[in-house]
């Protein structure tokens, strides 16, 4: 007699199994399957295409009518199980109707995450699982509009390139930093972006959504945390999915996040199987396809009898199904003090491959715009193989791998002559070697000026060096330009360079642009790059506070115990009563330890606690005081003297310039910090000539030296020039900083920038060059525009609240 | 089955914790940080630099690394010890990850366990 199974889910895992049983054992079973969706299986995985038009329905269909009637299945399709009875072995559909069964197979799959965000539920906003949702976006896309899609991996950016394409305005809405963030590294993601916009399709990364809007009952936009809304007619959720094990657990099987299995793919009932997104095996619940044909064929086995086959679980790898977007990623790619990157990137054709290696072996790759090799990576990652032996050429891929004795060199000794090196200038191979040659080249330099091959961006330098390696061998020495850290060979200055010259505007643009060999730096370049980003693009570029050091993200100095220092500002040292007595009540209110008188005529609050910082902060600003920025790689205090207000001395209003100075440059960000201070005669009372930038009012005007430092160097400032007014005086500090933040590397203070370039080529810069002393000037008015923000006053307002507050209290019975 | 092994508490939503960031578990054996790395791994650290007890959470992340605040040592995420030339090593704190949830060992948390 045939045994009655019973299958509850008509999707791709549980077809699969069914293919495979009847593969083993045609006549065992008479099949019952339940399928929720009104329609025979198809393959879930091409909705995409069908959404964007290149494929129809009749196309993606993996079991059709026939299929099921020669195995004589009965279909019961548009009807869900609603309940197992695991005692009587029988279930319930919807209708009413009881089945029993012998033997019973889930294979529900799993249903998408709705963020339960305000208007979630209103008309207009559709998940992306199965073939209704497709036409509901058809339908919508019909109309025109624009769409938001809530969420930026694989379904989230399928969806939104299909509605680009069928004409909406689309906008994708990410909480991340970068784009498929658990498939991808930041340096892929940087890329995947790129090409999503230009597709016209917008990307919103680390947005928020804080609700959903409507009008006339209907979905009308989207509104962002930041209070940004996005209009919308449609609303794509693709936030994530979870598994279907409801069912499961209310018939008592052992569930946590799927249903349990074991390594035999059976559940905590011996007459009931699992399979496909539903389940959790080893901690692990899937959402690709691989795993579950592999978990599909070892159910087949058990549901024949056959006790060989186990499911150890699946290593998977990932492809995004966007016509025109290359991009592969598998394994492991965390990384990990015990594990090695090796990185390429050819910036010029937008590749960026990363392989991950521990002890030997390739655990995990990433790669963009070029994946030819994928399936040989991911065979590497799954057979474990140790690729020591290949490690220099490995990730050139296949058809380099496994070559005799594998040179650095070969890739570029195997070139072509015809093969162009430097694209600025369209400079080939042979043209290199010939001048290398001919002209008795010896270095880089000699190349640039005889062939002008990486005279221009100077991304193709690397490649250059190895042809002089090559031509010349051992003779040749590369230059040592001092590279910013181990994540990239370029010194400083080649990269502020080029940042400029290739308009790069993102950290993760500057590493992929500039072939970094790290994917996201380390606690050295990433405070450098985000400075160098923020200065050359002031409009532009969104601060990362990840990459900022601690005083500069809480906007408040770290102390030994873990406590925070504040220190408002106090404009050229002038105080009110007003501001002592806010002070003093501030100390009062938060019991804060120590106030004390700062080196740079201000107050310090000493041992306030973190999570007190945006209190005291809100009591500081209501007395009309802002950040003293006493943390800041930026301007810190602009020291006076009494000067013509009292004292007999005095030659002019030195109070006055101080704090014309300071609250013109407050906010600005600099190499590394900026000190000034005003004096009002030459007796030089605030130590005008020990400061970055100090002024001596003379009778005739206003002296102006820079340059000087008087902590772990004591220098004695230059003397600039001298001035007449107090306006060409502000003028000249002003264009002098700016040259400064434009020049100076990364914590070099600014005597040691003078030092490097010179105190006269500053000096005819700032001095005799006045339209170049105006456009420095004008350059630093508009960055102020973005700078002059006090970062208390945001904070208070909500800005970065998580920094401030512990994320759970834990009280003590809760963990005895 | 040891009882205690299951005594984990829920904590918060993995997503509450930043990228490239930390946050900090305030319980009575003292501060906990949970990090997350760029790849979205989660860890769990006692607050406390070997060298002089820095708060580890008020560092810059970078790869599965953090670097202290106050005098730059660099300790591992995974096993809590000093990198490079430093010597010492912080508790690393039993974690468990359940959907977005983050739980943690109670055991770690209680006072006696300071
Ligand atoms: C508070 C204060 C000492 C005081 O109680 O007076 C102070 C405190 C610190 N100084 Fe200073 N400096 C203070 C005035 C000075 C001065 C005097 C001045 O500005 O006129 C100098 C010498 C002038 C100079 O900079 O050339 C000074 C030279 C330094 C240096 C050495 C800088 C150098 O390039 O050589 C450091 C170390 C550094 O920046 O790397 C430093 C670093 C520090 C730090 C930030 C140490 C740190 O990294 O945590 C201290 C922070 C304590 C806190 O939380 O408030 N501090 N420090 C003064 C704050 C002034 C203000 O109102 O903002
Ligand atoms: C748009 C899209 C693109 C994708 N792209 C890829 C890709 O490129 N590569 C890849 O590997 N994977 C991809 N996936 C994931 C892949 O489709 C799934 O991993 C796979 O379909 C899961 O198979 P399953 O059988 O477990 O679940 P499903 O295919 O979802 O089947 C489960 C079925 O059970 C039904 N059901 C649920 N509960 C009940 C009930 N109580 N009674 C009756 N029926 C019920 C559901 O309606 C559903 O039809 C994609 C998914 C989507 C939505
Ligand atoms: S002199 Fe040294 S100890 Fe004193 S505040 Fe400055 S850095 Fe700290
Ligand atoms: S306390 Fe961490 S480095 Fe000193």
């Amino acid at each position: 007699m045939t045994e009655k199974l019973v299958v509850i889910g008509n999707g791709m895992a549980a077809g699969r199994v069914l293919e495979h049983v009847f593969e083993r054992d045609a006549d065992r079973y008479s099949v019952t399957m339940f399928g929720a969706e009104p329609r025979v299986n198809y393959n879930r995985i091409l909705l995409s295409p069908v959404l964007s038009g290149e494929k129809d329905f009749a196309d993606i269909i993996t079991h059709d009518e026939a299929w099921y009637a020669d195995h004589n299945i009965r279909l019961r399709s548009g009807v869900s199980v609603v309940s197992i009875d695991r005692a009587a072995r029988t279930v319930t559909d919807s209708s009413g109707a009881v089945t029993p069964y012998d033997k019973l197979l889930i294979a529900t799959g799993s249903s998408p995450f709705i963020i339960p965000v305000p208007g979630h539920d209103l008309p207009g906003i559709v998940t992306y699982r199965d073939l209704d949702d497709v036409n509901a976006m058809l339908a919508a896309a019909e109309k025109g509009g624009c769409a938001v899609v809530i969420g930026g991996g694989l379904l989230g950016l399928e969806a939104a390139a299909g509605l680009a394409v069928r004409g909406m305005k689309v906008t994708i809405v990410h909480l991340m930093p970068h784009l498929m963030e658990r498939q991808l590294d930041a340096a892929a993601g940087y890329l995947l972006k790129g090409a999503m916009e230009s597709r016209g399709v917008e990307v919103c990364i680390k947005a928020n959504t804080k609700a959903i809007i409507a009008q006339d009952g209907k979905v009308s936009g989207v509104q962002l945390e930041d209070g940004r809304v996005l209009p919308a007619d449609l609303v794509v959720m693709a936030v994530g999915i979870r598994p279907n094990a409801a069912l499961g657990k209310a018939a008592g099987l052992n569930v946590n996040r799927g249903i349990l299995v074991d390594d035999e793919m059976g559940t905590s009932d011996p007459a009931v199987f699992c399979v496909g997104e539903c389940v959790e095996h080893r901690g692990q619940c899937y959402g690709l396809v691989a795993p579950l044909f592999e978990m599909a064929k070892v159910v087949a086995a058990r549901l024949t009898d056959d006790p060989e086959p186990r499911y150890e679980g699946s290593a998977v790898s990932t492809k995004l199904k966007v016509t025109g977007v290359d991009l592969f990623s598998a394994g492991d790619f965390a990384e990990g003090d015990d594990r090695q990157d090796i990185v390429l990137r050819d910036a010029a054709r937008g590749i960026y491959k990363r392989l991950v290696l521990k002890d030997d072996r390739l655990i995990g790759a990433v790669m963009y715009g070029d994946t030819i090799d994928g399936s040989y990576f991911f065979d590497l990652i799954k057979t474990g193989a140790d690729v020591s032996s290949l490690r220099d050429s490995l990730i050139f891929g296949q058809s380099f791998a496994g070559g005799a004795n594998a040179d650095p060199n070969a890739a570029v000794a195997a070139l072509a002559d015809s093969a162009e090196i430097c694209g600025c200038n369209g400079v080939c191979k042979g043209a290199i070697v010939g001048a290398i040659a001919s002209k008795g080249l010896t270095d880089v330099g000699g190349v640039r000026t005889h062939t002008k091959a990486s005279a221009s961006c100077g991304s193709c330098t690397g490649l250059v060096e190895q042809l002089l390696a090559i031509c010349l061998g051992d003779s040749f020495q590369k230059a040592d330009v001092e590279p910013m850290c181990g994540c990239t060979d370029l010194g400083h200055d080649d990269v502020r360079r080029l940042i400029v010259a290739r308009e790069l505007k993102t950290i993760p643009q500057v590493m992929q642009e500039l072939e970094w060999k790290t994917s996201c730096g380390c606690a050295k370049c990433r405070p450098a790059l985000n400075y160098y980003l923020i200065c050359d693009w002031p409009t532009e570029y969104e601060d990362d506070s990840q990459s900022r050091f601690i005083n500069e993200r809480v906007h408040a100095n770290i102390q030994k115990d873990g406590t925070y220092s504040v220190v408002p500002r106090m404009w050229g040292g002038m105080t009110s009563i007003k501001e002592l007595r806010a002070i003093a009540d501030v100390a009062e209110k938060f019991a804060i330890p120590a106030v004390k008188v700062t080196g740079g005529q201000r107050i310090d609050l000493l041992g306030v606690k973190k999570e007190d910082l945006p209190a005291v902060w809100a009591d500081l600003n209501n007395a009309g005081m802002v950040s003293g920025a006493a943390y800041a790689k930026g301007l810190r205090t602009v020291k006076t003297c009494v000067g013509t207000d009292w004292c007999r001395f005095g030659t002019q209003d030195s109070t006055g310039l101080g704090i014309r100075i300071e609250k013109f440059m407050w906010g600005s960000w600099t190499p590394a910090k900026v000190k000034m201070a005003v004096s009002g005669c030459p007796r030089n009372c605030s130590e005008a000539t020990c400061k970055d930038v100090g002024v001596i009012c003379v009778d005739s005007g206003y002296e102006i030296h820079f340059a000087g430092a008087a902590g772990l160097h004591v220098r004695q400032t230059d003397l600039l020039c001298k001035v007449a007014t107090e306006d060409e005086c502000l003028e000249t500090i002003v264009a002098l900083t700016q040259l400064y933040r434009e020049q100076g590397r990364y914590l070099e203070r600014m005597y040691k920038w003078s030092r490097r370039v010179g105190l006269e080529t500053i000096r005819t810069q700032i001095v005799d060059d006045e339209p170049r002393r105006k456009a420095l000037y004008d350059r630093f008015v508009i960055s102020q525009k973005t700078s002059q923000v006090d970062p208390w006053a945001e904070r208070v307002a909500g800005k970065e609240a998580y920094e401030f507050n512990p994320l759970k209290l834990v009280i003590a019975e809760a963990a005895e | 089955m040891n009882v205690h092994a299951d005594l984990f508490i829920d904590v918060g939503s993995i997503d509450d914790v930043p990228m490239r960031g930390s946050r900090i578990v305030r319980a009575p054996g003292g501060d906990i940080a949970l990090f997350k790395s760029t790849d979205g791994a989660i860890f769990a650290l006692r607050d406390s630099c070997p060298h002089k007890g820095g708060p580890l959470s008020q560092g810059i992340v970078h790869g599965r690394s953090v670097t202290c605040p106050l005098h730059n040592w660099i300790i591992d995420l995974e096993s809590g010890r000093a990198q490079g030339a430093d010597h010492g090593c912080t508790n690393v704190i039993g974690l468990r990850i359940e959907g977005d949830r983050i739980l943690l060992d109670s055991s770690s948390l209680s006072a006696a366990a300071a």
